[in-house]
């Protein structure tokens, strides 16, 4: 079977993941599609790997695993904190800079 | 090796070509589900879906290793986490639907289908035919070698390439997981602006202020009813609504259940045959 399947699949993904950031307002929901969008990539990179033959894009998948949980940890707590002083996870709701 | 098992079982063309077409739609259904869904730990759960199908995949595609880190890490810690925020920040919190910004619906949707056309056509123009394979890769040195089992495999040619080429960004995201876990500390943690209050401030605040400085009774425990919705009987026989916590009586009384005297009255009374006859009369 052609690698290149995977390749649409995790384009399609990476979309899905796109129209979440671009139409949800709640701040979780646009974490967790920013996360489908770095497992998108993910699946792209070990499919590379094994097109090429090398297992360097399956290095570099595990590296984007690393800094996406490091990532997933500071963005949560940054969450939690937003939610703490203004009591709501839109992202709507943090527009002090606009003014 | 079962992964290896695994993973050659899958690799040969047939199965592998099964489990895409089988897996592959379902992944991308649960990926709008997760965009599309009001509930937030809907959209957690089909997250973690795609995430285990994602798993497979990778043990599809001569990534063993990737494959159970990819279990571990994201369905099992990263999911967690963000099952536990949602928790904490309030399960019930649902999205508005009404726009903020007109017409940013329609133009997010076009400008996805775009982004999604234009990608389409990066994979075809870059003109892919078959693929190497990473089977003669993963079992390179596959010798024995001075008495260890197994030398050759996934996970030992990635942790040559791991602490050989790529040891400088290894080291490099140890500095970066220690400054991520300082950074969550330092933002989750709350400052306590008024000095905490001693056993014995509360204890005089209590008595200056409050109107019932005991502890307040306990939920009714009987035989047929043990739940903290039921109120506890006083001497009298009657009801004390002081043992029900106020949160607990309002969701009862919003699912329309009342507590309800008259068979709490009849339970006393089979409890306690004397005193509730006595204090009645």
């Amino acid at each position: 079977m052609s690698p290149t399947f995977y390749l649409y699949l995790s384009a399609i993904l990476f979309t899905i993941g796109t129209l979440g950031v671009l139409l949800r307002r709640n701040a979780i929901v646009v974490f967790m599609c920013i996360e489908l969008m770095l497992n998108a990539t993910n699946l792209a990179l070990v499919t590379f790997s094994r097109i090429n033959g090398t297992l360097d894009g399956q290095v570099m998948a595990f590296f984007v695993m690393v800094v996406a949980a490091a990532e997933v940890v500071v963005g949560l707590a940054i969450i939690v904190s937003v939610f703490r002083t203004r009591r709501s996870a839109s992202v709507d709701d943090a527009n002090l800079l606009k003014y | 090796m079962p992964t290896a098992i695994l993973a050659s079982g899958l690799n040969a063309s047939g199965p592998e070509t099964a489990v895409f077409w089988i897996l592959a739609p379902i992944a991308v259904i649960f990926a709008l589900g997760m965009v599309f869904s009001r509930h937030t730990v809907h959209a957690a759960l089909m997250l973690g879906g795609v995430m285990l199908i994602l798993a497979v995949f990778y043990a599809a595609q001569d990534a063993p290793f990737l494959a159970f880190v990819q279990v571990i890490v994201y369905t099992g810690a990263v999911m967690m986490l963000f099952l536990f925020v949602l928790m904490l920040v309030g399960v019930d919190t649902k999205d508005s639907l009404v726009e903020t910004l007109r017409g940013q619906r329609f133009a997010g949707v076009i400008a996805a289908v775009g982004f999604l056309l234009l990608l389409f056509t990066g994979i075809v123009n870059a003109g892919i035919h078959g693929s190497k394979g990473l089977h003669a890769v993963n079992y390179a040195d596959n010798q024995p070698a001075r008495g260890v089992q197994n030398a050759g495999g996934n996970v030992y040619q990635i942790a040559k390439l791991l602490f050989d080429r790529y040891v400088f960004a290894f080291e490099a995201t140890s500095a970066l997981l220690i400054t991520a876990a300082l950074g969550a500390m330092v933002l989750a943690h709350r400052q306590r602006h008024t000095p905490r209050l001693t056993q014995r401030e509360l204890m005089q605040q209590r008595f200056k202020f409050g109107t019932h400085p005991t502890p307040l009774p306990g939920p009714g425990v009987y035989a047929r009813h043990n739940a903290v919705d039921t109120p506890a009987l006083l001497p009298d026989g009657s009801p004390s609504p002081l043992s029900v916590p106020a949160s607990i009586e309002l969701a009862s009384q919003k699912q329309g259940r009342e507590p309800r005297p008259a068979e709490l009255g009849s339970a006393a009374a089979a409890h306690h045959p004397s005193s509730g006859k006595g204090q009645a009369e």
